[in-house]
Formats: C-alpha cells, sequence, structure tokens
C-alpha cells in the first residue's frame, strides 16, 4: 500500500478563477450565488445560481479548440492547468505511461446538447457543426486533459450526479494507493446553468429561489452552481523524491449504496459511507475535527446528514465541525466534491474552517455546529468530505493534515 | 465573392493560413488539413452555400464529390449550387 497526497489543487467556480480567490471568497464567507444570465432565463421560475463570471473562452482557446471544448471542459482545463503547474509534476515516460485522469461529471456538455436541440427544434436547422458528439460527450474533458498533459495510463469518466467527483478522487486515490499509478489527475466538473440544464432540476421541485441555507431552519431548497475541481493525487514516495510541496494526505475513502429510492436520502446509506471511510482510513472517529457536509440546503438532505452523522460520531458530533460551502458556490452536481474537497485541504493545511453562510434559524434535526456564516480557525488532523447522490449512491473521502 | 473566393476562404481559415497561400492545385493534405478539419470545411462550406454535400468520412474517396484539391472542391461545390438550387 502506497500512501497518497495532494500535490495540486486547481479550480473554476462561482468564488474565483482559480484556489486563491475561491478560498479567499470561503474565508470571508462570501456569496457567488446571483441571478442567472443566460438566453430564455425569463422562461425560468428558478433565476438564481452559482453562475462563473467574467470567464471567456475567446483568447484562452483557439478557434479549433472552442469548436470541441464544452464549457464544462473549458472549466476542466484550466482548473487542470493550475493544479498540474502548483504540483511541478511532469509526464514522461514511465509516470507518463502508468497515469491517467479520472474525472466526475453528471451531465457532461449540457449547454451543449441545448444549444444544438434549439437549433434543430426551434430553429428548425437541419445541419449540426461536425463536432457536437466529441463536444458534449461525458468523457471529452477527461480527454483533453489526456490529450493536454501526456498522460496515457487509465482514464475514464464517472458519472454518479452529485457524488461523481468523489466516487472519481475515490478511484484515482485507490489506483495511486494500490501501486497502479504513480500519479493520478483527478476532480470533476460541471455546467448545467442554462436554459435546459435548470429547467430540469426546475421539474424537481427541490430549487430555491432565492438563496442555499443548509442546515438553517428557514431552508427552501439547493441552488445549482458551474465549475471544476482537479487535483493532483499522488504517490507519497515520488512527490517527495521530486520535492513537491505537500498540501495534505488522502487517507481513505468508502462508497455505499442505499438501494432504496431514487431520489430521498437514507440515513443508514450515508452513515456507512462515512463510518466505512473512517474504517479504511484507520482513524477513530474522534480524530475527525471537520466534515464538508454534502449539505444541499432541501430539507430532506440536510436532516438525513446530520442524523447520520450524529449515528456515526456519537457524542463526539457535537464536537466536531460540519459546514456546507454549497452555501457560496452552489451545487455543481458532478464537481460539488471536487470544489468542496479545496474546503477540507483549507481546514488542513491552513486552519481556517469555511462556513457555511445564509444561516437564520437554528433548526432542532440540525443540531451540529454547522460553522454559521463565519469562518473559524482551528487545527485540524482529519476531515471527510461527503457526496451523496440521486440515486442513493454515496461516497466519502478521508484526509489528513501532512 | 464568387464561388471559388468564398471556398478559399473557408479552406485558408480551416488550415490557418491567408487566403492568398491557398492555391487551386493544393490539396487539403497539404495545406494540413486533418480529418477533423475536412469535415469542418465541408459543414462551413455548406451553412454558407446551404447545399448538403454528400460525403462519408468513411469512404471519403467513394463519396459522390471530389475533394482531391481545391480546384475539385470548387467544381463541386458550384455543380451542386446548379442542382440544389433548381
Amino acid at each position: 500500500m502506497h500512501r497518497v497526497v495532494i500535490t495540486g489543487m486547481g479550480t473554476v467556480n462561482a468564488l474565483g478563477h482559480d484556489v486563491s480567490e475561491t478560498l479567499e471568497a470561503m474565508r470571508e464567507g462570501r456569496c457567488g450565488i446571483g441571478d442567472l444570465d443566460f438566453q430564455d432565463v425569463d422562461r425560468l421560475s428558478i433565476k438564481i445560481g452559482g453562475q462563473v463570471r467574467g470567464f471567456e473562452a475567446e483568447g484562452r482557446y483557439n478557434r479549433q479548440q472552442m469548436s470541441l471544448y464544452d464549457r464544462f471542459t473549458q472549466f476542466t482545463l484550466a482548473a487542470a492547468k493550475e493544479a498540474i503547474e502548483q504540483s511541478g509534476i511532469t509526464f514522461a515516460g514511465e509516470t507518463a505511461a502508468k497515469s491517467g485522469v479520472v474525472l466526475g461529471t453528471a451531465g457532461g456538455g449540457v449547454s451543449t446538447w441545448d444549444a444544438n436541440y434549439r437549433s434543430v427544434y426551434e430553429e428548425g436547422k437541419n445541419r449540426v457543426h461536425p463536432f457536437v458528439v466529441p463536444k458534449l460527450m461525458n468523457n471529452a474533458a477527461a480527454s483533453h486533459v489526456s490529450m493536454e498533459y501526456n498522460l496515457k495510463g487509465p482514464s475514464f469518466t464517472v458519472s454518479t450526479a452529485c457524488a461523481s467527483s468523489n466516487h472519481a478522487m475515490a478511484q484515482a486515490f485507490q489506483m495511486v494507493r494500490s501501486g497502479l499509478a504513480p500519479a493520478m489527475i483527478t476532480g470533476g466538473s460541471e455546467s448545467m446553468l442554462c436554459f435546459g440544464g435548470v429547467k430540469a432540476w426546475e421539474g424537481l421541485r427541490v430549487m430555491s429561489k432565492d438563496a442555499c441555507r443548509p442546515f438553517s431552519a428557514n431552508r427552501n431548497g439547493m441552488v445549482q452552481g458551474e465549475g471544476a475541481g482537479i487535483f493532483v493525487f499522488e504517490d507519497y514516495e515520488h512527490a517527495r523524491a521530486r520535492g513537491a510541496e505537500i498540501l495534505c494526505e488522502v487517507i481513505g475513502f468508502a462508497m455505499s449504496s442505499d438501494a432504496s429510492d431514487i431520489v430521498m436520502p437514507s440515513k443508514n446509506g450515508a452513515a456507512r459511507a462515512m463510518s466505512g471511510a473512517l474504517a479504511d482510513a484507520k482513524v477513530d472517529r474522534s480524530d475527525v475535527c471537520y466534515i464538508n457536509a454534502h449539505g444541499t440546503g432541501t430539507a430532506a438532505n440536510d436532516k438525513t446528514e446530520c442524523a447520520a452523522v450524529a449515528d456515526v460520531f456519537g457524542p463526539h458530533a457535537d464536537s466536531l465541525m460540519i459546514s456546507s460551502t454549497k452555501s457560496m458556490h452552489g451545487h455543481l452536481i458532478g464537481g460539488t466534491g471536487a470544489v468542496e474537497l479545496l474546503a477540507c485541504i483549507m481546514a488542513l493545511r491552513d486552519g481556517v474552517i469555511a462556513p457555511t453562510i445564509g444561516y437564520e434559524e437554528p433548526d432542532p434535526e440540525c443540531a451540529l455546529d454547522v460553522v454559521p456564516n463565519e469562518a473559524r480557525e482551528a487545527s485540524v488532523t482529519v476531515a471527510i468530505s461527503n457526496a451523496f447522490a440521486f440515486g442513493g449512491m454515496n461516497a466519502v473521502l478521508a484526509l489528513r493534515k501532512i | 465573392m464568387s464561388v471559388k473566393d468564398k471556398v478559399i476562404e473557408i479552406i485558408a481559415e480551416q488550415a490557418v493560413l491567408e487566403p492568398g497561400d491557398v492555391s487551386m492545385e493544393s490539396t487539403l493534405e497539404d495545406l494540413g488539413i486533418d480529418s477533423l478539419g475536412l469535415v469542418e470545411s465541408i459543414f462551413a462550406i455548406e451553412e454558407e452555400f446551404d447545399v448538403s454535400i454528400p460525403f462519408n468520412a468513411n469512404e471519403p474517396t467513394e463519396s459522390d464529390f471530389d475533394i482531391s484539391n481545391v480546384q475539385s472542391i470548387v467544381l463541386g461545390i458550384e455543380a451542386l449550387i446548379a442542382e440544389q438550387k433548381v
């Protein structure tokens, strides 16, 4: 078994176009959610989201690249560049042959589907651009990362709705831990903020019209976000040998399936994923100081998640901190676990706990320390990151300060 | 703009060249246009002239449309325009 560390991180999301902007916003408890801006937004009843502003593909990518990169791929490549540059890793020879890319996304090129359906159905056009398929496919982002950085080992895309990134990072972790790969690029991205993407979510009647307020008694639903989070997971000895800066260690994971309902979460499934991750990491529950919650701001998730935390951690549940950064960047669906891992790294490396903003009223069913509204300084040695998806598929990662 | 000039403009843009660098004898290979570039050029030409080009990337030489050089493409488009506008 090889120890696995994170040596690079990158992101684009509603809080910032890189990690330092994002972490600064999290420290300040800034909200990146605002009015959505895209064609036909006036026909939506949900008009807010964590939309990435000022991220122009023009100038960043050339004409040929633009014709092949959906927005979810654009976010991925920008975040991958930041992560790989920070890591300083280069992929050549044996390292290139064995290293790969495992990314999560729920929808892939949603805005490419949307724009082309609009063109053939609404505008009556009978011809679409030849690259529609390679642009919208769910593995497009992972493929472009592999091509850009010469990653020739195992690469694929994982799609488990809101847990996609956590499932992807768990796979990457396993590959490095088992010795299959010296390094893996992992994380996830999502870009569903277009008319069709939001309209679909609207139909489910779980969206808030005004704000994402996880754990607050007056919470009224989730708010979508978009963006990407990308990391370099690397064999500890490999990273040390090249003198890389180590951000934190990944020490364990667990996945579970509720096997019960297509949308309603289960306390038992969530609890089994959390306790499984602690067992895999060989840490005691009392070692966990911070939980990055799934914390969607829906009635169902937040109370189920808190009940699961109480079950797993017992009396220690009252002394740990649990926060949901979705209150700031929105729910990035398949990319959410990746952006939220940044909050875990900030807790472990910088000793700063990102707050749950928008918290207004205590809810007796969520009676935990949710770090309301303001970031807090604390020394954290072990953190876990939760993701519980529609379809009852759960994935939890455990990390340690190094 | 004539069909010839417009086709040259589309092909030059795809090849990232100036139109003056594209001769009627140039093959797409000479111009550095790969198979993806070819289907993209065909799409751009179809859009420009509102014609449908009978081209199958699986068997380019079997298609009823000659892409052996710029000249043959221009002639093919002119024929299609004449045919499909009737």
